[in-house]
């Protein structure tokens, strides 16, 4: 496969967000600022990244019917130490994303492209999956709260530039999936 | 309409049910609450209202002409009832951008979004109402005290809803000494339409003119108006006779709020509602129902919008187990 395809399929073609559907859960909950949702996008790029090394360096060791067990325990462990890094580097964020932070062991994305491609790619091949993946994820996040922000709070990371406060709405979870309902159409658009 | 529709076997009779003369009907209908609301709201409600129609049918416009890229339907005035029914459930003091807001949100995320007239799940004037309400929950419950035809524009002299001062002071006093209370309205201003409120929503009198109207030139059938008041009054009638010093009495909850409006009016949208006679009294129950548990149970005074758009969203499944009786076939007997 050719490597740069492999690298640009995250961000529009293959967004795992707008175009694939995965990891909605953490992609509605955590992004009611931009902020949030960069650093859920890029803790979420980590374990991705991570995973998708050693599960496609380990998997010719793993019996077929315990695969998916065996990729969760791989999962699990990068998320504990991003759990405990972020615990330790940067208590706000940390505080704001909360529950969502364990929750990336069970985020279908993740799980997904270990399933799907680093189990049956190659270690280069895998990694930039990851690294694409993770970014379109961070990327759709990063859009999915910006615009919450922006129209819930009238400002954009954390700089607020129209007094008095926003749509309600919008930092509320029902704005969340207007927002992402409206975010899949324009990029429907987009793609075509 | 589209003139394969037109194309028939004989023999032809051409029926004048067209949806430009439904909409027309409801907007007759509409009058005697819309003259109420000015007598009481003054200019500010023909401002408020006004404004919704324009935005709505300019809204649908733009959306039809550049961004669906179809034929124009402005021309068939659901945009205009929907506009109408969205200034008829805001407070008259509410800042006019707020009902363009409310304008875009009804015709463009409620309606448009989904294809057009026919389409939508949710009645559009109830989403942008409630979009509008879970937004701004500030400026969509300070309510103006109606003073008559001269009430001024964002007049600062607001005052709480029945419905509002029944949830403020709940559970501190009897219902008996909170309706003694100064600053509630009696039954025979509730019934004329002398009380804090939406536009629309006060006059219980030209509301029901309107609802005769509609019944009249079989514009609605009774089927939904009346499950929906029947099960209001049912239930509040039970909760009042097993503790009248906790529980409003069920005329109290027939007259004040939005229940009248929504009933009559909002959840009697053809494209929202189901179309079994069997359906309509389910949904009809449904929407009761939640209103009162809403009302009584939960932190929001009023719910005849969410029970609305509770009840629109499970209308296509009443529409799939409620089907009429096709014509020749099988009757069980049993």
């Amino acid at each position: 496969m050719n490597q740069l395809n492999n690298f640009t399929k995250g961000f529009i073609r293959e967004n795992p967000v707008f175009i694939l559907f995965l990891g909605l859960c953490p992609a509605l909950g955590v992004t009611t600022t931009a902020i949030n949702g960069i650093g859920m996008g890029f803790a979420t790029t980590f374990v991705l990244i991570m995973s998708n090394i050693v599960i496609s360096l380990i998997k010719n060791f793993i019996p077929a019917n315990v695969r998916i067990p065996s990729f969760i325990v791989v999962i699990a462990s990068f998320v504990t130490i991003v759990e405990l890094t972020m615990a330790a580097f940067m208590p706000s964020l940390f505080d704001s994303l909360g529950l969502f932070i364990p929750l990336i062991v069970v985020n279908c994305l993740v799980l997904g492209r270990a399933e799907a491609f680093a189990s049956k790619n190659n270690l280069i091949t895998a990694v930039i999956d990851g690294l694409s993946m993770g970014l379109g994820f961070t990327l759709a996040l990063g859009l999915l709260g910006g615009v919450r922000e922006l129209f819930g709070d009238g400002s954009i990371l954390g700089w607020k530039f129209i007094q008095g406060d926003g749509m309600l709405i919008f930092i509320l979870s029902p704005g969340a999936f207007l927002a992402l309902g409206y975010l899949i159409m324009l990029s429907n658009k987009v793609k075509k | 309409m589209s003139n394969l529709l037109n194309v028939s076997p004989s023999p032809h009779v051409h029926g004048k049910e067209t949806t430009v003369n439904l909409m027309k009907g409801v907007l007759i209908a509409l009058a005697p609450a819309f003259v109420v609301t000015v007598l009481f709201f003054g200019y500010a409600a023909i401002i408020i209202t006004g404004v919704a129609v324009l935005s709505c049918v300019i809204f649908e416009y733009l959306i039809q002409r550049f961004i669906l890229r179809r034929e124009n339907s402005v021309n068939d005035l659901s945009a205009v009832v929907t506009g109408v029914l969205l200034a008829f459930c805001l407070p008259t003091n509410i800042p006019l951008w707020l009902v363009v807001l409310g304008s875009l949100v009804a015709i463009g995320m409620g309606k448009m979004t989904f294809g057009g007239l026919g389409c939508n799940p949710f009645n559009p004037a109830l989403v942008g109402r409630v979009f509008l309400f879970l937004s701004f929950p500030v400026q969509l419950t300070s309510w103006p005290k109606p003073k008559g035809f001269l009430t001024g524009y964002l007049d600062a002299n607001t005052g709480a809803t029945p419905l509002g001062i029944i949830k403020e002071n709940y559970g501190e006093l009897p219902v008996s000494e909170i309706m003694a209370m100064d600053q509630m309205p009696g039954y025979t201003d509730m019934f004329m339409g002398r009380m804090a409120g939406s536009l629309g929503e006060i006059g219980a009198l030209a509301l029901l003119i309107g609802m005769l109207y509609m019944l009249w030139k079989k514009i609605i059938t009774w089927h939904i108006p009346v499950s929906i008041i029947g099960t209001v009054i049912v239930i509040a009638g039970g909760l009042w006779l097993v503790n009248p010093s906790e529980n409003a009495d069920p005329l109290f909850h027939l007259l004040t709020g939005g229940l009248l409006l929504g009933a009559i009016f909002m959840a009697t949208d053809y494209v929202t509602s189901p179309m079994s006679s069997r359906g309509m009294i389910i949904y009809g129950i449904g929407i009761g129902l939640l209103t009162m548990v809403i009302r009584r149970y939960s932190a929001y005074p009023e719910g005849v919008q969410f029970a609305i758009l509770i009840m629109n969203s499970v209308t296509p499944l009443i529409n799939m187990y409620i089907k009429p009786k096709r014509f020749g076939e099988e009757v069980n007997n049993g």
